[in-house]
């Protein structure tokens, strides 16, 4: 109570005090979720260009990609921020996972060391980021560690979050069941590839960053 | 390891604890739970550790009410829960932490935990 009642007058003080500055929007989630996918759907929606590549194989991205100075519009409203799409945290990374998916063992060792790297600077930018995306895959179980330690880590630091259940347009999504995970969190229904539910989305995000 | 044991140690202790009993292919049974930045230091420290060897962990907080710890609570439940937190720390948790190459997924639901290990060969 002590704490929520600090951090509530520290916020309400530097936006007394300090300069409006860009909003950092951060998108956080495991491995394959979409993030990079969703973080490409905004930029080619208001930039008209991609942020990063995507793969079915995980951890594609793995060092943190920042794109400034993104304006989105909803209605009359307009929103600037820097995008900020983060490495899939992971509490395990095995080389052999990515023989699987027909790449040479070099690369597949490769890809483990960049990725270790990647999930450390994810969990290092937790302290630079304002607001953030939790992106989940709405196909997998979403009671898993990564996420309750992704979630519990914004919430302890006082981040405003919006969950984003990705993959709505595939038949295994259940949405319910991301939304009994986290009861107190707004979640929101997805296809980030599609562009099913987007401009819903982009309210949302309104929404969060008045928070 | 029983609360007492790790109740005292700071977060680095604990968690070169967690990982070397980890590193010895043991799975872990820890009375209490982690702080939330105990978590993610955790993983920060796997991934650094992460070797040929050794593909990190899985780990799994199982909550007292069975759930994820975060269903809606009368206030005096929720009162009596602080209360008891406060004056004799969050024992009534229970974490499994395990290496990646026994313990393939720890699946989580909210009133059930599936422990999945991975298959040995066995020699005859």
């Amino acid at each position: 109570m002590i704490k929520k009642l600090k951090s509530f007058l520290n916020r309400f003080v530097k936006k007394l005090f300090k300069k409006k500055k860009t909003i950092k929007l951060g998108f956080y989630g495991p491995p394959n979720a979409g993030k990079t996918t969703l973080a490409n759907k905004i930029c080619q929606d208001w930039l008209g260009e991609d942020m990063g590549t995507v793969s079915k194989i995980p951890h594609e991205t793995r060092e943190i990609k920042v794109k400034e100075k993104i304006v989105i519009k909803s209605g009359d409203k307009e929103l600037e921020f820097n995008l900020i799409d983060t490495p899939g945290i992971a509490t395990k990374i095995d080389y052999e996972d990515f023989l699987r998916h027909k790449i040479s063992k070099t690369q597949a060792r490769k890809r483990a060391k960049e990725a270790t790297k990647g999930v450390i600077e994810s969990i290092r930018w937790l302290d630079n980021v304002d607001v953030v995306i939790v992106v989940l895959d709405s196909t997998e179980n979403p009671y898993s560690q990564v996420n309750l330690t992704i979630i519990g880590n914004l919430a302890a630091r006082d981040i405003p979050v919006l969950i984003v259940a990705n993959k709505v347009d595939l038949r295994r999504s259940n949405i319910k069941k991301v939304e009994s995970a986290f009861p107190q969190y707004k979640v929101i229904g997805i296809s980030a590839q599609k562009g099913k539910n987007i401009e819903k989305f982009y309210k949302e995000v309104f929404e969060l960053v008045k928070r | 390891m029983p609360y007492r044991e790790h109740s005292s140690l700071t977060t680095d202790e604990k968690l070169k604890k967690i990982l070397r009993v980890t590193k010895q292919q043991k799975i872990l049974l820890m009375q209490g739970k982690l702080k939330p930045n105990e978590e993610a230091r955790l993983i920060e420290e796997t991934m650094s550790q992460i070797t040929k060897e050794f593909a990190g962990i899985s780990f799994c907080t199982i909550a007292p009410n069975n759930g994820n710890g975060k269903e809606k609570e009368k206030i005096t439940t929720k009162l009596k829960n602080n209360l008891y937190n406060l004056t004799i720390g969050k024992r009534d948790f229970l974490t499994i932490i395990g290496p990646a190459s026994i313990v393939r997924e720890i699946r989580k639901n909210p009133t059930k935990i599936d422990l999945l290990l991975h298959q040995t060969k066995r020699k005859k």
